[in-house]
């Protein structure tokens, strides 16, 4: 092929993708960096301030208690993930690709529909459930005479993150399913019954020879799981507002980032504060990603039929 | 890095941008967080005005409260806001007018029927340039189930005593809950807590000015008093009251289970419309104390978006706000929203009137974070919802809260330093 042709059709093929790429991902992430180097105005202008920003942000107190805060409850957000939504994803997949599963279909389509919902649909629907005032949760604790285990859960310190953590998590369940579920239907059929022949009942045909396949597709669900985390926002700010409460006990780095950047009631917006805690969280992520492909993608031993 | 969240709240900016711009031509748009009053104004208000001036043309164009001031800078930023916009009171606004998006309104005839007291919400700091017309206040207080109290034999308390008094009985009979608020959403407690019973303690406009000028502090007396009367509450509020919204109070007081409602006057139409016989008391005096403060809150203005294509339209429009008419409209359209204007004005709903009346009864006064105290970081404001919240939960005791206030606030306010 001339060098000519070769160079229009790259341009071609890849220049669409580029461009929305640079412009919708690259320069807002750039900008939102710079944007972190300077500090705002109450006229509306904007002032160098080198990593001033980045220092207040770690060493102030007034800033950084609620900061290492929010990445405190984010780690634990994400570690309540990585403990229950994978596993049972895991589980629930391994379930599903049972040969003589009746109704497959059905639990799929169920256990993958909250994914799809609305996260101010969720949030709305299991303020309901765990409401101490209206809530399905408390009577039905009550029809099993166990209605003093009952607590106003999304109010207590102690309770609120655990809570939403676990309703993201059955919000995600099917994400986590559907990955681990299609890589299980890959596998072929030849090397379960090979393991069979050998003498492996299912359980253990799942554990040495389904599983060490699947490992590359677990590796990727938990890092989609970890930037999805440390990026989430939403259902906090559902559920219970942007300022997080019982006294901050939800406070996520998504929340923290959208009341210093938009503000709060009588709180205004500090676009380039609220730059500084979206450049921390960029690297974060940034940080989680490369250990992640350094130290675990490499390790990891695909294998192809 | 655009989180996931922010991209939602771009593409709403964006799609509210398209319908708004679908509204230009001749036609002055309105910005406002108030959706639960659109209907009002496209049914009464904006036909009243078009009345007298057919040739002006009128769009109500809400948005979702919690969004409104993230949607509204966004939009006046990217110079697609409409050209009227509704004002918060105090900084959120003149932080608009600073920026040169709101326009002066000095010269507009009708603003002679404002006080200085309800422009103050809507002027710079040196009392030179008004950029909002005063709107509406809304007074706190608390309402309560007419039935309920005749079936129990109960009476509107006066004093403290008497409040809890009441409630004691309510909670002896089991059958309703006693108090009606909830901590979840902790604005709740701050606003309808803290604000609605602490004027009585901080003698209203007095203690609020001490603050202002550092003769007095969140750890005075006044303060830990008031924290310490919202800690009694906690006993009579309903079960589960940490994890109770402010839609959960709503209902759990309009469908009748609960006897007394921690208010705000603009929630009387909301249980109008679901039939409850109510009256109001205001909040009870301290033991000892003689006079009464009420929280009169210039909550909310409405100004001219200084790059609108169509000024003198506007203007004419904002004219027409400060006028008898459009005071009319509002205070008995909206029950519960009470006219800034010195215009005379007859409501017609009982309850909207027991809270008016309170004004020739108290002294009247505005939430203390609002002026100029809620300007640094930490944000008074955010601390009193959170403290507030806490106290009531009984996580935090009264002088832990009010030390919390007082911190933060000497942190970046230099006349509290001293």
């Amino acid at each position: 092929m001339p060098q000519g042709t070769f160079l229009r059709l790259l341009v071609f093929f890849l220049g669409p993708a580029l461009l929305v790429y640079s412009v919708f991902s690259i320069y807002p992430l750039l900008a939102t960096i710079l944007n972190s180097l300077y500090s705002h105005q109450r006229d509306g202008s904007y002032l160098w301030n080198g990593l001033g920003n980045f220092q207040t942000l770690l060493f102030d107190p007034t800033w950084s208690v609620p900061f290492w805060n929010a990445l405190k409850n984010n780690f634990i957000f994400f570690l309540i993930h990585m403990c229950v939504q994978n596993p049972v994803g895991l589980l629930l997949a391994a379930l599903l690709s049972l040969p003589r599963l009746r109704f497959r279909a059905t639990y799929r389509t169920l256990i993958f529909m909250p994914t799809m919902l609305s996260v101010v649909v969720i949030g709305f629907a299991w303020q309901l459930i765990l409401s101490p005032l209206w809530g399905i949760a408390k009577m039905f604790l009550q029809t099993f005479g166990l209605g003093f285990l009952f607590a106003p859960w999304l109010g207590l310190e102690s309770s609120a993150l655990i809570t939403v953590s676990l309703i993201s998590v059955w919000q995600f369940v099917g994400i986590p399913m559907i990955l681990i579920y299609t890589a299980l239907l890959a596998i072929p059929d030849e090397l379960v019954d090979a393991a069979t022949v050998d003498g492996l009942n299912q359980f253990q045909a799942f554990v040495w020879v389904k599983l060490p396949l699947i490992w590359p597709t677990i590796g990727l669900v938990s890092i989609l799981t970890f930037v999805n985390n440390f990026n989430a926002f939403d259902l906090v700010y559902a559920m219970k507002g942007a300022l997080a409460g019982p006294n901050f006990a939800t406070d996520i780095m998504g929340t923290l980032f959208y009341r210093t950047f938009f503000g709060n009631q009588l709180q205004l917006g500090d676009p380039s504060m609220g730059s500084a805690v979206a450049t921390m969280m960029l690297l974060i992520i940034l940080i989680g990603v490369m250990a992640y492909l350094f130290l675990v993608q490499r390790r990891i031993q695909r294998y192809s039929f | 890095m655009l989180t996931k969240g922010l991209k939602t709240l771009l593409l709403g900016a964006v799609a509210a941008l398209a319908l708004s711009g679908a509204a230009q031509g001749g036609t002055l748009t309105i910005e406002s967080w108030r959706n639960d009053d659109a209907q009002i104004w496209k049914d009464k208000i904006i036909p009243a005005f078009e009345k007298a001036h057919p040739d002006i043309k009128i769009e109500f164009a809400p948005t979702a409260p919690k969004e409104y001031n993230a949607a509204l800078n966004a939009k006046l930023e990217g110079g697609t806001a409409g050209d009227i916009i509704t004002c918060r009171p105090f900084d959120a606004s003149l932080e608009l007018f600073n920026k040169g998006y709101l326009a002066s309104l000095n010269d507009l005839s009708t603003m002679a029927n404002f006080s200085d007291v309800a422009k103050s919400a809507w002027t710079t700091d040196d009392g030179k340039t008004t950029f909002c017309v005063p709107m509406a206040s809304v007074i706190h207080g608390f309402i309560y189930n007419k039935d309920i109290f005749k079936e129990l034999g109960l009476s509107e308390p006066k004093t403290e005593d008497e409040f809890f008094a009441v409630l004691e009985k309510i909670k002896a009979n089991g059958t309703y809950v006693p108090l009606v608020m909830g901590t979840a959403d902790q604005w709740e407690s701050a606003t309808m807590g803290f604000q609605n019973i602490g004027p009585n303690y901080w003698k209203g406009e007095e203690g609020r000015k001490a603050l202002i000028d550092g003769t007095g502090k969140l750890t005075d007396p006044a303060y830990v008093s008031t924290f310490a009367t919202l800690a009694k509450w906690a006993p009579y509020l309903g079960d589960g009251y940490k994890a109770q919204t402010y839609p959960d109070s709503q209902n759990l007081f309009g469908l009748g289970k609960g006897a007394i409602y921690a208010a705000g006057s603009w929630d009387i139409s909301t249980f109008h419309a679901q039939n409850i016989n109510m009256g109001a008391f205001k909040p009870p005096l301290p033991a000892g104390a003689t006079e009464c403060f009420i929280s009169d809150h210039t909550d909310m203005g409405i100004g001219m978006n200084a790059k609108t294509k169509n000024p003198a339209d506007a203007k004419v429009f904002l004219d027409w706000i400060g006028t008898e008419e459009f005071a009319n409209i509002l205070g008995n359209e909206l029950p519960g929203f009470f006219p800034l204007s010195n215009a005379k004005v007859q409501l017609k709903d009982d309850v909207a009137q027991t809270f008016v009346n309170w004004r020739a009864e108290c002294k009247s006064t505005i939430r203390n974070s609002y002026q100029i105290l809620s300007r640094g970081t930490p944000n008074l404001e955010n601390e009193m919802w959170n403290v507030s919240a806490q106290v009531i939960n009984g996580t935090m005791t009264p002088e832990a809260a009010a030390a919390q206030l007082q911190d933060g606030l000497k942190k970046w306010y230099a006349p509290q330093q001293k």
